[in-house]
């Protein structure tokens, strides 16, 4: 692999955590992606933002609570983290609910977001 | 770009993100349980022709034909086989699965 | 063109398995390279050497293992996906090899597209 290879990746997070182990696994894959320093972006759309609502409690599900890595995110220099406007909208949440600095843009803009992108990968 | 959607209209909301971010100029390619927005009387066949206007929407021919659907493409609305995804792929410069 | 794939699914449950399988076949007949099959998440169930399926039904384990023998095509399933669900060195059909995720990003910066086929 070339070094000066650097392209810009995007992961695509629409699920919501828990239900599915998709938003954990994900999460996975960009922690080691940090690794390759490539220009990473993550974005939540849909129920994707439920990933970042605070206050995951799952002792009562007997499952892994994963929300803390969100918080390492930035130690590992992923730190654009995108959020869909109106899936905060149509989900009675805020920008204040999430658990980790994002910036809140419409569907219309992560989609030229979008456009930008060598990869897109969702899962 | 390409936009590829693989779940039906009806039983989830993937059609309508999908729409709702994808920039006029784009390609979109339904396959799977995504080919039902493109047939007649399917309640998004409107929301689809609608789109038609801005984006290049195609269907998976194969996928339609296995659903029963080969003769209800709404009109306007093109198929495509697997080496016609393939094309898809290589002329854009990258793609999005809206799963 | 050089091009990379992602499943994330199981085989028989959905169809994302066929339609990467079909999408793999379709590119090499036109003349380009599958840079690399990566299983994730219950893709990984792809591989799994002890799949019977009756006999009148499409064998999706074996389709990829002839692909990848005919055409020499990476099948590469995700090492923790896999120990999650029970796949190992000692149930791993042939064709697939069991490694890292990095190698979803390699190949994510090595080939020209990167296709996603998942639920």
């Amino acid at each position: 692999m070339s070094e000066a290879t650097v392209k810009k990746i995007m992961y695509v997070n629409r699920k919501a955590p828990y239900g599915t182990i998709y938003a954990l696994e994900s999460l996975e894959v960009v922690l080691i992606a940090a690794a390759f320093d490539q220009d990473v972006s993550l974005v939540f759309m849909d129920d994707g933002v439920y990933q970042l609502k605070k206050g995951h409690q799952t002792k009562g599900i007997e499952t892994k609570n994963f929300q803390p890595t969100y918080r390492a995110l930035d130690d590992y220099d992923v730190n654009k983290l995108y959020v869909e406007k109106e899936a905060l909208e149509a989900r009675g949440l805020s920008e204040e609910d999430m658990c980790v600095p994002v910036e809140v843009l419409s569907a219309a803009e992560i989609g030229k977001l979008m456009e930008q992108q060598d990869v897109l990968l969702s899962f | 770009m390409l936009h590829i959607v693989n779940k039906s209209p009806l039983e989830r909301n993937t059609l309508d993100s999908c729409l709702a971010a994808a920039q006029p100029g784009a390609a979109l390619l339904l396959i799977e349980d995504g080919v039902y927005a493109a047939t007649r009387g399917n309640r998004a066949e409107g929301k689809l022709r609608a789109a038609a206007q801005r984006l290049d929407i195609y269907v998976l021919a194969p996928d339609l034909d296995a659903r029963g659907m080969g003769q209800s493409l709404a009109e306007g609305i093109k198929t495509t086989d697997y080496a016609g995804f393939v094309e898809l792929v290589t002329k854009h410069k990258n793609c999005q699965s809206w799963l | 063109m050089n091009i990379g794939i992602l499943v994330n699914e199981g085989p028989y449950t959905h169809e994302a398995s066929d339609s990467a399988y079909q999408f793999c076949k379709a590119a090499l007949a036109s003349g380009h390279q599958i840079q690399r099959v990566f299983f994730y998440h219950d893709g990984v169930n792809n591989a799994s050497r002890l799949t019977e399926p009756p006999q009148d039904d499409r064998h999706i384990v074996n389709r990829w293992s002839k692909l990848a023998a005919d055409h020499k095509v990476d099948l590469v399933v995700c090492v923790a996906a896999a120990l999650r669900r029970g796949i190992k060195d000692e149930n791993l059909a042939a064709g697939f090899r069991i490694s890292g995720l990095g190698q979803l990003i390699e190949s994510s910066i090595q080939a020209d597209r990167m296709v996603t086929f998942g639920d």
